[in-house]
């Protein structure tokens, strides 16, 4: 939990980050376009938002799997894309693990399960022996509900959720100290979903891991996130305390994001009623990310400021009068 | 109403180097016209295999060791590979789970989209794609003119799905199979594609079989729920039935998982880890993680009991000769609540008599 920023230390930095694909062609695609956050060690930053709107895109921009259009990405204070020597690159890819969100394209399929685990343990040389490395391997599939006997199964003979534990224990095999997890419960039931949150943060206690946890479920998004970033069409509309994101979000995007989230209550289901988004019509304004209230940031302009300060206070004064 | 589709006594097994993995251990239910069925349940449970067994989709290695599937008076389970496929896509669609395996990666997706209507209709090239892009729009693909052409790899994973669903409805089919289609997209889009569903459902009367993990989209979208475990179903009921007054613990621990407003500890997870199917236990496959197991879950599989015409589990619990149980906190709550909500139904229904 972030309880005084300034003696937490970044372990993330990404400044102004833009991506674009088909660059200057006729499909170009804006997928991130001009993002900033930084990530605490230790914390959880969820990253939610539509479809499309860069979440994958910008994790894949921080391990490094495309070149940024612009922008720079600091990881523990190193530019990540002037990393050369390649000691420092192995060591940037074993300390910043990707679990992915599509369980079925990321595992080989003509590889048993254990060497699928043990993949990167073999790489970094993490095991001692052959002995060590079984012992390793053992440890990871029950460590994510799976039992030994898995480990000499091939992929395509799991279910869906069980393969995305697979890709789970994969990565911490590699001893990360940041996860970057791309959707990875979407595919899992809720028992397990709430196994995997367990173990992700009894993980992060122990070993200081810190997380950046995309997801579309954001009910288990703001349990899990410390704070929470709002991503619409490759930008962040507002980043904050997830409480706070959660109860007062104040940006329309967020709002209407809010107002989707169907309840395991078929009676609140029947009454729901979404707020559709209408963007706003261009009226040339600059606009930026900029703080309404402490830790709490808005994509807006100047002129707004202060309008979604007050929104924000009346929303809070509402509940107040809810609860009296 | 009318069954649009019956299975019955349904179980498949695997072959595999491990041995043979009981998977589907006699599933049983219906399907009604115009409704949508929601399949619940612990991940391995069989809710796939289920699915795609109607489809005839399964794996190499898998044996369809007995029951029957109809659908108009006939027994899927016993036609030819040649009638299937004139019944996939047309009569039953699927949309399946993971959207990248069910798209074709060199061939553009406009013509992907429009393939199912030239494959089952006469229909000339340009009118299936005019089809298709209206549908691709209709799916909420941005741009979608100009992105006929693109090919599936260009596409974000929600959008990569919203093509399978396009696929799936472009042919109006009598029973629409969707393998968690919602799972990879955010709650907006989601909420597109249900209304979506519901809309198209509501035109064309298809009856749907969702399967989904995510129990607030079952409350969203189910007019009936059946709930698996180990490979057969343990609870079916109408959607109210089983938010609200669910029979089966193993019900009582998945309503239980889902983070509430209010949690702050860690999250309820079931103990124990799912039955071995390569050797399925007696009895209730439930009762090693069942805190409320008696001596008879260990030695013989429960039988369904009713609690209603539409509600009906498979536990012990159930017997007359069973002790009662207090179920978990949540679920007493849930079961208040929901007296609550038929209390103020009541005096709405007397005001309203009134005037
Ligand atoms: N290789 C690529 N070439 C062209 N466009 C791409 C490519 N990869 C992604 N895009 C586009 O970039 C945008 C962002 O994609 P991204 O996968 O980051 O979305 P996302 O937020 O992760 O969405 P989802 O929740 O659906 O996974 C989308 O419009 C997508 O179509
Ligand atoms: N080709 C196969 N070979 C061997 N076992 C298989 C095969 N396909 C599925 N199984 C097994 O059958 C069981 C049921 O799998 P199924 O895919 O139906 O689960 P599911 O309920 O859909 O799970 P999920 O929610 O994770 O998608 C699982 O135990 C799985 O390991
Ligand atoms: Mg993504
Ligand atoms: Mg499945």
């Amino acid at each position: 939990m972030v309880a005084d920023k300034t003696q937490e230390k970044i372990i993330l930095d990404v400044e102004n980050l833009k991506q674009y694909f088909n660059e200057g062609q006729r499909d170009e695609v804006r997928a991130v376009d001009g993002i900033s956050f930084q990530i605490f060690e230790g914390e959880t930053f969820g990253l939610v938002g539509e479809s499309g709107c860069g979440k994958s895109t910008t994790g894949r921009s921080i391990i490094r799997l495309y070149h940024p259009t612009a922008g720079k990405i600091e990881f523990d204070g190193e530019d990540v894309s002037k990393i050369k020597r390649r000691a420092d690159m192995e060591h940037f890819r074993r300390d910043v693990q990707m679990i992915y969100q599509d369980p079925y394209a990321s595992l080989n399929p003509r590889m048993k399960v254990r060497d699928i685990i043990a993949e990167g343990i073999d790489i970094h040389h993490l095991a001692t022996d052959v002995d060590d490395r079984n012992q390793q391997v053992n440890d990871l599939l029950e460590l994510v509900g799976l039992d030994r006997s898995h480990g000499t199964r091939y992929p395509h003979e799991f279910s869906g959720g069980q393969r995305q534990r697979i890709g789970i224990a994969r990565a911490l095999a590699m001893q990360p100290k940041f996860i970057i997890c791309d959707e990875p419960i979407s595919a899992l039931d809720v028992s397990i979903q709430a196994q995997v949150v367990n173990l992700l943060m009894e993980l992060q206690q122990k070993k200081k891991l810190t997380y950046l946890f995309i997801a579309h479920d954001l009910s288990m998004v703001k349990y899990i996130s410390d704070r929470i970033g709002v991503m619409y069409y490759g930008k962040l509309v507002e980043v904050g305390k997830s409480e706070e994101i959660y109860n007062f979000g104040v940006h329309p995007y967020t709002e209407s994001l809010l107002s989707a989230i169907p309840l395991p209550d078929p009676e609140h289901e029947r009454t729901r009623r979404r707020i559709v988004y209408k963007p706003a019509v261009n009226d040339g304004a600059e606009r930026e990310l900029r703080e309404i209230s402490e830790g709490h940031f808005v994509y807006c302009s100047e002129e707004e400021v202060p309008v979604f300060q007050k929104k924000l206070a009346d929303k809070k004064a509402q509940t107040e009068k809810v609860e009296v | 109403m009318e069954k649009v589709l019956e299975v019955k006594d349904l179980k498949i097994s695997f072959d595999t180097f491990a041995g043979k993995v009981h998977a589907i251990r006699g599933v049983e239910f219906d399907l009604y016209r115009g409704e949508t069925l929601a399949i619940v349940g612990e991940s391995g449970s069989g809710k796939s295999v289920t699915t795609r067994s109607i489809m005839r989709l399964l794996a190499k290695n898998a044996n369809v060791d007995s029951g029957t599937i109809m659908f108009k008076n006939e027994d899927l389970n016993k036609k030819d590979d040649k009638a299937m496929q004139k019944i996939r896509g047309r009569d039953i669609a699927m949309i399946f789970q993971d959207p990248m395996t069910s798209l074709n990666p060199t061939m553009t997706i406009g013509k992907q989209v429009a393939e199912p209507l030239r494959k089952h209709e006469k229909i000339s090239k340009k009118e299936a794609m005019n089809t298709a892009l209206e549908l691709l729009r209709l799916v909420g693909i941005p741009d979608a003119e100009k992105r006929l052409n693109n090919y599936p790899h260009q596409f974000s994973g929600g959008q990569r799905q919203r093509i399978v669903i396009a696929i799936a409805l472009i042919c109006r089919p009598e029973i629409l199979i969707a393998d968690e289609p919602t799972t990879a997209l955010d709650v907006t889009i989601q909420a597109q594609i249900i209304e979506l569903m519901k809309d198209i459902q509501e035109k064309i009367r298809t009856s749907i079989i969702f399967i989904t993990h995510d129990l607030g989209v079952v409350a969203n979208v189910a007019d009936r729920v059946a709930v698996m475990y180990g490979g057969r179903i343990v609870e079916i009921g109408t959607s109210e039935e089983i938010f609200y007054n669910p029979q089966h613990p193993y019900t009582w621990g998945l309503l239980s998982s889902m983070p509430t407003l209010e949690t702050q500890d860690s999250l309820y997870a079931i103990p124990g880890s799912p039955p071995d199917l390569l050797d399925p236990p007696t009895g209730d496959a439930f009762y090693p993680r069942n805190e409320f197991a008696m001596q008879i879950d260990t030695e013989e599989t429960p039988p369904f009991f009713e609690i209603s015409p539409t509600h009906k589990a498979a536990t012990w619990l159930l017997a007359p000769q069973a002790p009662k149980v207090t179920p978990p906190q949540e679920i007493v709550n849930r079961h208040q609540h929901f007296q609550k909500i038929m209390k103020e139904r009541e005096l709405v229904q007397k005001k309203l008599r009134e005037v």
